[in-house]
């Protein structure tokens, strides 16, 4: 029961005025940026965090809850107004909810949409706050060569699941490693990869990294191909509420879908796309009414949406209890820590649990926010999507070199952000996933510092990996996962070859 | 960086077995990228006391690299690589042309409104708009406010220019 007076204290912390309203233009802003076009979550919480730089931790990580939540909501307004998912996260939602709103019933796909949001938030937030300090108590044991081991497993899935191709996601990973190598090393103050240029000893920035592939790289791949098609966004027609009816059908999908997101996200695999798309083919699966599906069936919004957004609060838990961001926008979270030079893990649950359960606590607030908010001001979220391409776009750069420039205003750290803006368009063009490329800058000098502590303390002998059995299972876990997409992909060829 | 040889003149490829050179680009860099990194550890004197050193850990994603390179390299021979869409690169220079202007008026001084609203004129251009003129004052209208909000009231130290002095 340590969870519920914990997470009371929190809520004592969460529901200072200051830090309401903190957490109140965290909302505000993330839905307004989530709900641009080809804006994700993770691109949201990167475009903002030079926002909260001169806040102090508590209140800036409040807003970051807010930005979070925020964005989630707005990207799926997007992807049922207009049909552009801003992450794969909320394809499943635009299969239906786009021809629910084509239909004219895209009031009831936004309110089932906030509604179940709302639903799974809460109780997979619940979910994390009871977990968290269970899997606290059990991290607190870890050794650096378990860490190390941990580290492994996300990589291989981060890579291996995000994507479709295994080599083009361990490629994309690698990059990440290559550039998180750059600058002094922390353990003999060596400089590697600096090639003299004194910007780089500190390494690459992970906001600079991630503005530079997401916001640029979009920026430039949008513009390639506006040859190709424009989209066109369904106006919001008719009755906002949902009838009695709908309710009916929504409710179950809001409960199974939170099912399925909460626990997928919560295991260090990273990707909301699995239970997103597995909530969906249930609830076609289950569902009363099969032959609206594919014309606008309100549970294949309810489902994927609630899933996507308990994920979401999933991958709090690996993030927070271990410092291990399964997501692009869980890595752009840790960037937020870091920036205050905090790492989370059990020591933040002990050192600064005021911190760790403020956090947690508004989770709750902002979920609420977003609920009374989101509906009423529904019209605002449209007028922002109707903002010409050409502005949109130039406003999104703007904002993207306006980060960089307040951070560090410096030729070379700008030229940075327009060569991972190339780089993220190139990557977009050959289909490389992006996400691994932000893990891996992240947990790339992590995972070398606990080996290497692992390694000096075995006096440099490696059997100290296998010796402890938590690192050896994680060891072997990484390896199947690591192997099992080859295997698995040369059956296919192998049944392929025998029909 | 890698120039993107093959999107001027890709049609749509079918799904088909050919070579593609875009693959072979793609694997030559991972090899180069894996050879700088080696190039790099090889410079860093070996002061090995217990376990690994800092040259340890670029070898291994050198060697991974490496490996990559070859994968891609066997999907590029295969013809594996997923089917893209043309790409018009007029845009896409236009908007790094814009990057480029914005970082030479910072180095120089020219501070953060001219800066941006240069960026904001480009990537409207890139995305169709011909009506410069108007899209440059809307910048500069914008810019000011970012500065301003930011500046002033966030205490962020934004480049100032010639154009923020007279703020």
């Amino acid at each position: 029961m340590e969870s519920f007076a914990a997470l009371a204290h929190g809520m004592a912390v969460a529901v200072q005025p200051m830090n309401l309203l903190y957490a109140l233009i965290g909302v505000f802003l993330g839905t307004a940026v989530g709900v641009l076009p080809g804006i994700g979550p993770a691109l949201t919480v990167a475009l903002l965090l030079p926002v909260t730089y001169k806040l102090d931790p508590g209140g800036s990580l409040i807003m970051f809850a807010g930005i979070y939540y925020g964005g989630m909501y707005g990207g799926s307004t997007t992807a049922i107004l207009i049909n552009t998912p801003g992450e794969s996260a909320s394809m499943a939602t635009a299969l239906e909810g786009n021809k629910m709103a084509k239909a004219g019933r895209g009031g009831p796909a936004l309110a089932t949409a906030a509604i179940g949001s709302f639903v799974a938030g809460t109780i997979a937030t619940i979910g994390l706050a009871f977990l968290a300090p269970w899997l606290v108590d059990f991290a607190v044991r870890f050794g650096p060569e378990d860490y190390f081991a941990l580290m492994c497993v996300a990589f291989v899935t981060v890579s291996a699941t995000f994507g479709d191709s295994p080599i083009r996601g361990l490629t994309s990973l690698f990059i990440g490693l290559t550039l998180g190598l750059i600058g002094i090393d922390k353990l003999t103050g060596q400089a590697r990869l600096a090639f003299g240029i004194p910007e780089l000893l500190d390494g690459v920035e992970v906001t600079t990294l991630a503005v530079g592939l997401f916001a640029v790289g979009e920026a430039l791949y949008v513009a390639s191909r506006r040859h190709h098609a424009e989209e066109q966004i369904e106006p919001v027609r008719g009755s906002l509420w949902m009838t009695m009816q709908d309710w009916k059908r929504s409710w179950k999908a809001w409960l199974r879908g939170t099912m399925f997101g909460f626990p997928i996200g919560a295991l260090p695999a990273g990707g909301a796309e699995i239970p997103t798309f597995l909530s969906y083919s249930t609830e076609k699966r289950l569902t009363k009414h099969p032959e609206e599906f594919g014309k606008g069936a309100i549970e294949g919004v309810a489902g994927p949406e609630a899933a996507n957004n308990a994920s979401a609060a999933g991958t709090l838990v690996p993030l927070l209890t271990l410092g291990l961001p399964t997501s692009a926008t869980a890595a752009m979270m840790l960037a937020g820590f870091q920036q205050y030079g905090l790492n989370p893990g059990p020591l933040l649950f002990a050192e600064r649990p005021d911190l760790v359960w403020g956090l947690i606590a508004s989770l709750f607030i902002a979920n609420v926010m977003l609920l009374v908010l989101n509906l009423p001001l529904v019209g605002l979220w449209v007028r922002l999507l109707a903002i010409p391409q050409p502005w949109l776009y130039a406003g999104i750069l703007v904002f993207a070199t306006m980060g960089t420039i307040a951070a560090k205003p410096s030729v070379v750290e700008l030229s940075m952000l327009a060569g991972f803006g190339l780089l993220g368009f190139l990557m977009r063009r050959f289909d490389f996933p992006i996400a691994p490329v932000v893990v891996g800058l992240i947990l790339g000098p992590i995972a070398e510092s606990q080996l290497r502590r692992a390694l000096a303390i075995s006096l440099g002998d490696p059997i100290v990996l296998l010796q402890s059995p938590m690192s050896a299972t994680l060891l072997a876990i990484a390896l199947i996962a690591l192997v099992a997409p080859f295997v698995l992909k040369g059956l296919d060829r192998f049944k392929a070859s025998e029909d | 960086m890698t120039a993107d040889n093959a999107s001027n003149d890709a049609p749509q490829a079918p799904p088909s077995r050919r070579i593609d050179p875009a693959g072979l680009v793609i694997a030559a860099a991972l090899a180069v990228l894996a050879a700088v990194l080696v190039w790099d550890a090889s410079r860093l004197p070996t002061t090995t006391m217990y376990g690994m050193g800092p040259e340890a850990m670029p070898i291994v994603v050198a060697v991974g690299l490496g490996l990559l390179a070859i994968g891609n390299l066997i999907d590029a021979l295969r013809g594996n690589l997923p089917p893209r869409e043309s790409a018009d690169p007029k845009p896409v220079l236009l908007i790094l042309g814009g990057l480029a202007l914005l970082i030479a008026i910072i180095g120089f001084g020219g501070g953060f409104i001219l800066a941006t609203s240069v960026l904001f004129v480009a990537t409207s251009a890139a995305f169709g708009r011909r009506a410069i003129l108007t899209d440059l004052v809307i910048a500069l209208v914008m810019s000011t406010l970012i500065y301003l909000a930011f500046d002033r009231l966030l205490t962020l130290s934004l480049p100032a220019g010639p154009l923020e002095r007279l703020l």
